[in-house]
């Protein structure tokens, strides 16, 4: 192989990273007052990169022609499909960003290059087949991550969810890089493929280690249970553009990169990683249905709202089959789609003075006075409860069907069971909007690119959404496929 | 004679010890930095030991690129802690709860 394949392969990240750089140039140059002319640029550069990306998903891309710089990254379907879901996101964040940093005087340049950056750590998380790249892309991510959350410096609340954010990314980088350290001395290479070979004869102690400390650092990074108690403080307390940046794009890359390691890397260890998924499924579910119940916070909720889903799609990747990894990334892209439709619904509610509202008890009687708005939001909500005429149901139908299908059905019961429990505070969510007194909190206006999110991800979730589910299936099972040629 | 099991006790006493110094930790955020790069340092003696022991240069490339990574997330770590002084006046772990729940 050769340096010019190689660059070819990895146009999208020389891309980003390229332009990373230039537009860091531009901000020093021109300051703050050129954040808005540069959030467009990364918008464009974002589009442009998911262009680059889209041939090799469409074309179903994978094995040995797809590996570039010396088996440290893959450019196949499975990568491509993850990147198109985080360039989204990434998009859909500057858009409404600078409205909601704006108001506050706090729009400032770095803003739009720390995501692009992000984005690029993540596009290097996903494509990554070795452990060296692997590093590489998550701390370009998380490190950027740190910064975002702390986007806000004179609120109180953004600080601390930085610091919170640092402590235990940083300890859950630790422990990944400790079981990284192992899983390299006892199978005596960082190439995931070496690995799944060296693991294939059968498991050494030190082995066993070190995936159960890489799977507890992932864990952090999926904010899965046992490790989800940074995510309510973290979600609730950065600016709100972050937060729907947090529970979409990082967690698309984490999830894409545990299928990765666990199903290409540990693919033939599957008794040492398949118990601690399942528990971690199980756990996730039932703890992101009962810690939802109380919360007097929107963010919370949908944080808890989002280690639910973690759960959920987590049974997809306990199957351990192609059916299963194809199920969870139809899941992800229904999830990217409710998730930003959700943050952008509450980005939206805001006072007279232009205040956000994140109380869900000034949400009161909030059809009687934003009648699409709240029509909107109950649509997220509904389909997070996956709900059927709604596109969230299908996307826990097909997870439930690969784990029924590979033998897992206590799992798939256990699911069902947890998801009625969940259904119990989005339904109030909605019964509160609908029924109750009007507070008469909500009366702001918001910007076209908000509606326009919004209706688009509200028209993706919606029934129409069913209208996808062959060519959206195609696609997660081309993906899919390409994780499991080693097999 | 030192084997590699020394080196890999060596590294998994730091790691323990950096892991009780985030969690025991209750008077200041830089203690944290300090545990964090003992977890880290943990690491890099793991990766220097095997990769001597499995005549690999690939775990001494790691060691250099996890060097690299760590001096980002100290510097990015001790600027965050920066703001939030400024915003709260102590660094003191116990104080770090505005939220809750």
């Amino acid at each position: 192989m050769d340096w010019a394949t190689s660059l070819r392969l990895t146009a999208a990240e020389e891309l980003l990273s390229i332009s990373g750089l230039v537009l860091l140039l531009v901000a020093a140059w021109s300051g703050d007052k050129a954040s808005r002319a540069i959030s467009i640029a990364a918008v464009a550069v974002l589009a442009a990169a998911a262009a680059l990306t889209a041939p090799a998903l469409c074309a179903g891309a994978m094995g040995a022609g797809t590996s570039a710089f010396f088996g440290q990254v893959s450019a196949d379907s499975f990568a491509a499909f993850a990147k198109l879901l985080i360039y989204a996101a990434s998009g859909a964040t500057l858009m409404v960003a600078p409205a909601f940093f704006g108001r506050l005087g706090a729009m400032r340049a770095e803003f739009p290059i720390l995501v692009l950056f992000a984005a690029l750590g993540m596009g290097i998380m996903v494509s990554a087949t070795d452990l060296i790249a692997l590093y590489i892309g998550l701390e370009l991510n998380s490190l950027s991550a740190y910064v975002l959350a702390s986007f806000l410096r004179s609120d109180g609340r953004s600080a601390e969810a930085g610091l919170k954010y640092f402590v235990l990314g940083a300890l859950a980088s630790g422990i990944l890089l400790y079981g990284m350290s192992l899983t390299y001395g006892f199978t005596g290479t960082t190439s995931f493929e070496g690995i799944r070979a060296a693991l294939h004869g059968g498991l050494s102690m030190g082995a066993v280690f070190g995936i159960t400390f890489m799977l507890a650092g992932l864990a952090f990074k999926i904010s899965a249970v046992p490790f989800h108690m940074w995510t309510p403080d973290v979600y609730e307390g950065a600016p709100t553009p972050v937060t729907m940046f947090f529970a979409s794009a990082p967690k698309v890359a984490a999830m894409a990169l545990s299928m990765r390691v666990v199903l290409s890397a540990f693919g033939t260890a599957q008794g040492a990683w398949q118990p601690i998924v399942i528990f971690a499924a199980m756990a996730s579910i039932v703890v992101g249905a009962l810690g939802a119940i109380g919360q007097g916070n929107i963010k919370r909720l949908l944080a808890y709202s989002s280690i639910n889903n973690v759960g959920f799609i987590l049974i997809g990747l306990a199957t351990g089959t192609p059916a299963g990894a194809s199920a969870m990334l139809v899941y992800l892209a229904i999830y990217v789609a409710m998730t930003v439709g959700g943050f952008v619904a509450v980005l939206m509610l805001k006072d007279a003075n232009g205040e956000p509202v994140e109380a869900i008890a000034d949400l009161a009687g909030l059809s009687s006075e934003r009648k699409v708005l709240a029509a909107c939001l109950a649509m997220v909500m509904f389909s997070l409860a996956g709900i059927p005429p709604l596109f969230g149901f299908w996307g826990k139908f097909v997870v439930f069907q690969a784990s029924v299908d590979a033998g897992l059905v206590p799992l798939a019961a256990i699911g069902i069971a947890a998801s009625v429990i969940g259904a119990f505070y989005y339904l109030k969510v909605v019964k509160i909007m609908y029924f109750d007194e009007p507070a008469g909190k909500v009366v702001g206006k918001s910007g076209w690119e908000h509606q326009a999110l919004l209706a688009l991800s509200a028209l993706f979730i919606s029934p129409l959404g069913y209208l996808l589910t062959k060519w959206l299936g195609e696609l997660a099972d081309k993906a899919a496929a390409a994780l499991f040629h080693l097999a | 004679m030192i084997g590699i099991e020394h080196y890999v006790v060596v590294s998994s006493i730091l790691f323990v010890l950096g892991v009780l110094g985030i969690f025991l930790n209750r008077k200041n955020v830089i203690v944290i930095l300090m545990a964090i790069e003992l977890i880290l340092l943990a690491v890099n003696i793991n990766l220097v030991a095997f990769s001597s022991f499995l005549h690999d240069l690939t775990g001494q490339i790691f060691a250099m690129f996890v060097l690299t990574v760590a001096a980002g997330e100290a510097a990015i770590g001790l600027a965050i802690l920066v703001i939030y002084f400024r915003g709260r006046g102590t660094i003191a772990v116990d104080d770090v709860n505005r939220m809750k729940g």
